[in-house]
């Protein structure tokens, strides 16, 4: 094993300690708001598919390019603005509550 | 120069990480969902220097990023709340579509004999990514019902998946051992977009939240094997976030089902018909049914009414009509309050989202912890659009398929009333015996007339 590897797999097993301890305070009532977030975050599959675009030079290369680029930046982009509409409707709530609460007393 | 990229690409890491710890309070939520996106920007800015564009390239770049932004955004801002979980689906399978093909590119400019240490995380990546991109499709087609929501079995089905599944393992075995040629990874990819399909069908609708999480977490494993092959540690580590965090939220998801991830995700084999006999053995017993007017009565009179919301509810659109109904109850010092189940909705915190979409004050969403006790004092429990997440089998009928699950103690109130479109089964396909209590009256019809009908009535009440 070489040592870049053996760092590749030390930042793994690392990460997924974090992960875990990180969502496990994340309670329910956020659980779709988290999903749609994470599920944002693998969109940095981008990353790679900015890296083969770009060096792209076949046909076969130019169209897995293409399609990889459209896949992750959708993934990216929807995942980031679905996440925020969601979360905007949270923090409305809270602000909207106190005036609302006090109306309907 | 390489020392600033890696340092960008750690506070990408650093950033995700703080971004998803501050979703654990909706106070901070937003913030968090900014944070990760700002450390998104800093990874996809620190890899736009260090790449070498060909002409063709800087085209499918360009037009990539263009096409796949106009997608997400519009996407994103058309989808209505109850469609969020096959949205995340679609946004889902498209990372894990990316994830797969960027490992077929990666493993093209190799040869033949990729490196162990590049070409397994790329077959890893092609197979888990391919079954993530498929499955999260068929679990998008589910829920938006372009097809059948009940599972789809046939004899022999396990023998299938298993060939399929072993199919995939022998040509892993080749291109890692044999010869690292386009025929034989792309067949690995094709049989593994298969599999996606064969793995999600079995599957009921209303376990498709669960599917999602755990192709969430497949798609932010194959990101993980990506950043191996390309060396890129922001990869790595936002993959694998996703994936524990995705599995985590998995485990929690069949819990609050009372049920194993196995048992899930296999369990359609054999499960539905025994349960369908369980049904007709029940019929025949009466229900007592009431006026508007009545049960209009009933409500405006009481002091405290707890609303149970489920997914019925949802796709009656009847959120803001169950609100006004709420709000009015109030007008007349009732104390009105929701119970949420943690599966309410159609996914965990789905309901939270629907309610939060209809205004409806944050303080008076209770989770089940939180307000079980409070049902024993309570005059009236409205069910609406839910069914299983009160059905007392769960705690007293060790054969039912829900036995074990935590529920909500609806049958403790005073009188229970349940807003259904018919006697209907929920999702798990048993009989609900709380629908035959003599304390419980059925309003039949859809959700949302009903509660308008009921609004009007307690008007006038």
């Amino acid at each position: 094993m070489n040592n870049e590897l053996l760092n590749e797999f030390t930042f793994f097993v690392l990460a997924v300690f974090v992960g875990i301890e990180v969502i496990s305070k994340v309670p329910t009532m956020l659980h779709t708001p988290l999903m749609s977030g994470t599920n944002a975050i693998h969109g940095i599959i981008l990353v790679g598919a900015l890296w083969i675009a770009a060096g792209a030079s076949s046909p076969v290369t130019v169209v897995v390019g293409l399609l990889a680029v459209i896949l992750a930046t959708t993934n990216v982009v929807g995942g980031f603005v679905v996440t925020d509409r969601m979360l905007e409707m949270f923090k409305g709530r809270q602000a909207a509550k106190t005036p609302e609460a006090a109306k309907t007393k | 120069m390489t020392i600033v990229y890696a340092l960008a690409y750690l506070l990408a890491a650093v950033l995700f990480i703080l971004g998803l710890s501050q979703l654990s309070s909706p106070r901070t939520a937003r913030n968090g969902n900014y944070t990760a996106a700002v450390g998104m920007v800093i990874a996809l800015g620190a890899t736009l220097p260090q790449l070498h564009f060909t002409g063709a390239g800087a085209v499918i770049v360009l037009a990539g990023v263009v096409v796949g932004a106009a997608v997400g955004i519009v996407g994103a801002r058309q989808v209505k709340m109850t469609a969020i979980p096959q949205m995340v689906a679609l946004f889902n399978g498209a990372g894990g579509g990316a994830a797969a093909l960027v490992a077929v590119a990666e493993l093209l400019t190799f040869g033949p004999h990729p490196p162990i240490a590049q070409g397994l995380p790329s077959v890893f990546s092609i197979v888990i990514g391919s079954v993530s991109f498929s499955g999260s499709l068929i679990a998008f087609a589910k829920l938006q019902e372009l097809m059948t929501g009940t599972p789809i079995t046939y004899p022999g089905q396990q023998l299938v998946n298993g060939l399929i599944a072993a199919a995939i393992i022998g040509f892993v075995i080749a291109v890692l051992a044999i010869a690292s040629i386009p025929f034989s990874f792309l067949s690995l990819m094709v049989l593994a977009l298969i599999l996606g399909v064969a793995f999600v069908l079995p599957i009921g609708g209303a376990d498709m939240p669960v599917v999602i999480s755990l192709l969430n977490a497949f798609t932010g494993l194959a990101v993980a094997a990506s950043g191996f092959t390309l060396n890129n540690f922001s990869l790595i580590v936002a993959g694998t976030l996703v994936g524990a965090s995705g599995s985590l939220l998995t485990k929690l998801m069949s819990d609050a089902m009372g049920r194993s991830l196995g048992n899930v995700l296999f369990g359609a084999f054999g499960q539905v018909r025994a349960s369908a006999g369980a049904v007709a053995g029940k019929e025949g017993r009466s229900v007592r049914t009431s006026s508007i007017e009545d049960l209009a009565t009933l409500l405006a009179y009481s002091r405290r009414v707890i609303i149970v919301p489920g997914y019925g509810l949802a796709v009656a659109q009847a959120q803001h009509a169950v609100r006004e109904l709420a709000d009015l109850l109030e007008k007349r010092g009732v104390e009105v309050n929701y119970a949420i189940h943690p599966v309410a909705g159609r996914m965990p915190g789905h309901m939270n989202v629907l309610l939060a979409e209809a205004n409806v004050p944050y303080e008076q969403l209770k989770e089940m912890d939180e307000i079980n006790d409070e049902f024993k004092d309570t005059d009236v429990v409205l069910v609406v659009g839910a069914n299983d997440v009160v059905n007392p089998a769960a705690r007293s009928t060790p054969g039912s398929p829900i036995y074990g699950m935590p529920i909500l103690n609806a049958d403790e109130a005073k009188n229970i009333v349940f807003l259904k479109r018919s006697m209907r089964p929920g999702f798990a396909g048993i009989d609900n015996d709380l629908l035959y209590d003599p304390k419980t009256i059925m309003l039949f019809g859809d959700a949302k007339d009903s509660l308008t009908k009921l609004v009007n009535a307690v008007k006038a009440a």
